[in-house]
C-alpha cells in the first residue's frame, strides 16, 4: 500500500463518518478514495484530455496531416503574445536561406514581417469522423502563412497537426488491442478459475510460457506476416489482434485468482446450494466481485499495447505511411545525424510517454481504491 | 531436490519444443512459401533462377509435404547445426547467427547483472525510507522508467552522447578496431563500449525489481519477529541483513521470470536503435525481407534464452526456499 492509500484511508474515515460511510455504495466509496489520490486524477485529467483531442482531432490540427510546404525541417516556431502593449498572439516570418559551405537549408527568424495568429479559422477541408465535411480549424495564421508549433518533417509537413492526427491511431489502438485481450483473458481466465483441477494447471502452465518469452521478437515476427499491399485499416485491426495474442495473460491470471477466491465464498456456495446454474453465478456473483480488479488491469495493460504498437511501427513492422501513428511519426527519427540536426522529431515520443505515464499513475491510483475497505 | 531438479528440466524440454513450434509457425505465417518469395525477388532483381537448385532447395526442405514433416525435417536439422537457410544472404542461417547470438546472450546477461545491482539498493532504501523524500523520487523515476519505451531511451542516449560528447556510441568496436583480431586493444576498447547497451538494456527492468524489491521488504519488516529483535537491542542494520532481506530475496528470484523476457525484447530493439552485432539488428532485416528461416530461427534462440532464464530462476527459488522443493 502506498503512501496516499494510507492518508486517504485516515481522510475519508475523518471526512465521511458514521451514517453516510455506512450508506455509501462500493463504488461510491472506490470513488471517494481515488478523488483523494493526486498523482492517479492529475493522470485521469490528462488522459480525458488526450482522448478528447484525438476525437477532436482534425479540428485541433491546424492543417491536414499531408500537406507540404516549402519549409523542410523548419523548427518549431515561437508565438508571442504581446504586440506594441495589446495581447496579440503573432509569429514572425521566416527568411529561408542556403548555406553555402555545408549546402544545407537554415531559418532565420525575419522581425518585421509578423503574422498574426487567429482561433477559429478556415482552412484545410477534411472530413470529421469520416462524414461530416467541415474546414475549421481551432487556431491557425493569417494571410495564407501556416505555423509550425512542433516544426515541421522532411516533407516539410506541420508536425504539430501530424503529432495531434496521430493520436487518433495511436490512443485508439490500445484501448482496442485491450478490448481483445480482456475478452480472452476473461474467458479463459474465468474457464481456469472456475473449474480448476486439470484445467487449470494446463492453462496455468501455457499463461506462464507466453509470459516467459520476449514479446517484442514475438510480436516483430507476428507483424511481419502482414501483408505489406493491405490498406492501412486492415493493417490496423491486423495489428490489434498480433498486441493482443500475447496480451490476455496478464487479465487472465487476474481474473482467475480473483475467481479462486471469491468462488469459495458463502455466498457463492448459497446460491450454489440453491440450484442456480453455472453461467448465472459466473454472471450474477464472479463477475460483479472481479469486476473493480478488472478495471484495475485493464488501466495498466493499455500502455503496453500503445509501446507494443509504437515499437513496431517505429522498426517499420507495424504500420506505415500514409498511416500517421506516433510510431510511424518517428521513424523519422531514426538515424543519429537526422535527430541531432532536428531534435523537434523527437516531439511524438514525449507524447508516448505522457501517456503511458498517465496510464500508470491513473491505474496506481485505481488499484488501492479498488479495495475501499481495506 | 533432485527430483524437483528432474521436473523442471522435463518442463523445460517441453517448453524448449513449444518454442520451435512457434518459431514454425512464424516461419510459415507470411502468404505464400518463402521459395516462391524468393525466386519472385530473385526475377525482380533481374538475376537468373537456378532451377535444379530451386527444385533441390524444395525437396530439401520438404515444401511439397503436409506441415508436420516440414516440421520434423527443419527440426531434425538441429543437432547437425543445420537451422535452414538464409535466401536474402545466401548462406546458411548457422554461419550468421554464432557470433551475434554470443553477443546477444552476453548483453543480456550483464543487463540483468546491472539491473538488479540498481535495484536491490534502491529498494532496501525505499523500504527503509517509507515515505521519504527518497522513496518519492525512486518511485517517480521507476514510473519514468517503466513508461519510456526501450527504442526511444537508446535514442535519447544517442542523441545526448553525440550532441554533448560528440560521439557516435552505435556498435561495439570503435572502427578500426572491428578487423583488427582478438586481443587485450580490442578487448579494452568493447569494455568502452558495452557500458551504454548494457544499462539502456538494464534499465527497462530496473523499475519493476525496485516495486517488487520494496513492497516485499517492507511485508517483512512489518513482522513480528522484527519488533522482537529490535526490542532485544539488534541493531537496525543487523536485523535487515540477518533476516527480512533473505525472505525478500525470493520474490526477486521469481522476477527473473518475467524481466528477463523484458530485458531480451529491450535488448533486440536496443540493438536496433545502437546498431549492435546483435541479434535483433539481423531480425529486423531479416523480417523486412521476409527471410523467414533466419528471422524464425533468431526468434526460436531468443525465446530459448528465456526458458533457460526461466529454468535458472526456479533452480534458485528452489535453493533459496526449501519450502519450494519439498512442495
Amino acid at each position: 500500500m502506498t503512501a496516499n492509500a494510507l492518508s486517504t484511508k485516515v481522510a475519508v474515515k475523518k471526512i465521511r463518518s458514521g451514517e453516510d460511510l455506512y450508506q455509501a455504495s462500493q463504488w461510491t466509496l472506490m470513488f471517494w478514495k481515488l478523488r483523494r489520490h493526486k498523482m492517479a486524477i492529475t493522470g485521469g485529467i490528462v488522459l480525458v484530455v488526450f482522448y478528447l483531442s484525438a476525437i477532436f482531432a482534425p479540428i485541433i490540427a491546424p492543417y491536414n496531416g499531408d500537406r507540404r510546404s516549402e519549409f523542410l525541417f523548419l523548427p518549431p516556431q515561437t508565438i508571442h503574445w504581446i504586440d506594441k502593449g495589446t495581447f496579440h498572439p503573432y509569429i514572425y516570418g521566416i527568411d529561408k536561406s542556403r548555406n553555402t559551405e555545408t549546402l544545407a537549408l537554415e531559418f532565420k527568424e525575419n522581425k518585421d514581417e509578423i503574422t498574426l495568429l487567429r482561433l477559429f479559422v478556415h482552412d484545410d477541408k477534411y472530413k470529421l469522423w469520416g462524414f461530416i465535411p467541415m474546414d475549421l480549424h481551432l487556431f491557425g495564421a493569417e494571410g495564407g502563412k501556416q505555423i509550425f508549433l512542433f516544426g515541421t518533417d522532411n516533407l516539410g509537413r506541420d508536425l504539430f497537426s501530424r503529432t495531434v492526427l496521430a493520436a487518433m491511431v495511436s490512443l485508439s489502438i490500445g484501448l482496442l488491442g485491450v478490448a481483445v485481450s480482456f475478452i480472452l483473458g476473461v474467458i479463459i481466465g474465468g474457464i481456469s478459475g472456475y473449474f480448476g483441477g486439470q484445467v487449470d494447471t494446463i492453462i496455468q502452465q501455457v499463461i506462464l510460457f507466453l509470459i516467459s518469452m520476449p514479446q517484442i521478437p514475438i510480436w516483430m515476427g507476428l507483424s511481419a506476416a502482414i501483408p505489406g499491399n493491405w490498406p492501412p485499416v486492415k493493417t490496423y485491426f491486423a495489428l490489434t489482434v498480433v498486441l493482443s495474442v500475447i496480451g490476455w495473460t496478464g487479465l487472465a491470471r487476474v481474473v482467475r485468482g480473483r475467481i479462486l477466491q471469491v468462488r469459495e465464498e458463502t455466498f457463492v456456495t448459497a446460491a450454489r446450494l440453491s440450484g442456480a446454474s453455472n453461467a448465472s453465478i459466473i454472471r450474477k456473483h464472479l463477475i460483479p466481485a472481479t469486476a473493480s480488479y478488472l478495471i484495475v488491469n485493464i488501466t495498466l495493460a493499455v500502455p503496453g499495447m500503445i509501446l507494443g504498437e509504437t515499437t513496431l511501427s517505429f522498426l517499420g513492422l507495424g504500420l506505415a505511411e500514409p498511416a500517421i501513428s506516433w510510431g510511424v511519426l518517428l521513424q523519422n527519427a531514426q538515424n543519429v545525424r537526422t535527430i541531432v540536426l532536428s531534435p523537434w522529431l523527437m516531439i511524438p515520443g514525449l507524447f508516448v510517454i505522457l501517456t503511458t505515464l498517465a496510464f500508470s499513475f491513473l491505474g496506481d491510483g485505481l488499484r488501492d481504491a479498488a479495495d475501499p475497505y481495506a | 531436490m533432485a527430483q524437483y531438479f528432474l521436473r523442471r528440466i522435463l518442463l523445460a524440454v517441453v517448453l524448449l519444443f513449444v518454442a520451435s513450434v512457434i518459431a514454425f509457425i512464424i516461419i510459415q505465417l507470411p502468404p505464400g512459401d518463402y521459395l516462391t518469395t524468393y525466386i519472385n525477388q530473385l526475377k525482380a532483381s533481374g538475376q537468373d533462377v537456378d532451377q535444379a537448385r530451386i527444385d533441390n532447395l524444395r525437396r530439401q526442405y520438404g515444401l511439397d509435404q503436409p506441415m508436420p514433416v516440414q516440421y520434423w525435417l527443419w527440426v531434425s536439422g538441429f543437432p547437425r547445426g543445420d537451422f535452414g537457410f538464409a535466401f536474402q544472404q545466401n548462406r546458411p542461417v548457422k554461419d550468421l547467427i554464432g557470433e551475434r547470438l554470443g553477443y546477444s546472450i552476453m548483453i543480456s546477461v550483464l543487463a540483468l547483472v546491472v539491473s538488479y545491482t540498481i535495484a536491490i539498493p534502491i529498494g532496501l532504501y525505499s523500504a527503509t525510507h517509507q515515505y521519504s523524500i527518497g522513496d518519492y523520487l525512486f518511485n517517480f523515476i521507476g514510473f519514468i522508467g517503466l513508461a519510456i519505451p526501450g527504442f526511444l531511451l537508446a535514442l535519447v542516449t544517442v542523441f545526448a552522447a553525440y550532441k554533448y560528447f560528440g560521439v557516435n556510441p552505435g556498435g561495439l568496436y570503435s572502427r578500426d578496431m572491428l578487423t583488427q583480431p582478438w586481443g587485450w586493444a580490442k578487448f579494452l576498447d568493447l569494455c568502452k563500449h558495452l557500458p551504454l547497451p548494457v544499462i539502456v538494456v538494464g534499465l527497462s527492468g530496473t523499475a519493476g525489481t525496485i516495486r517488487v524489491m520494496r513492497a516485499s521488504l517492507l511485508d517483512e519488516l512489518r513482522k513480528p519477529y522484527v519488533i522482537t529483535a529490535r526490542a532485544k537491542g539488534l541493531n537496525e542494520l543487523r536485523i535487515l541483513l540477518k533476516y527480512p532481506l533473505r525472505f525478500a530475496l525470493n520474490p526477486l528470484a521469481s522476477t527473473i521470470l518475467y524481466i528477463f523476457p523484458a530485458i531480451v525484447s529491450g535488448e533486440t530493439i536496443t540493438g536496433v536503435v545502437l546498431n549492435l552485432p546483435t541479434i535483433g539488428p539481423m531480425l529486423l532485416k531479416a523480417l523486412l525481407a521476409q527471410d523467414m528461416y533466419l528471422a524464425g530461427t533468431l526468434i526460436m534462440f531468443l525465446t530459448f534464452m528465456t526458458v533457460i532464464g526461466m529454468f535458472v530462476s526456479e533452480i534458485l527459488l528452489a535453493w533459496l526456499d526449501p519450502r519450494i522443493r519439498y512442495e
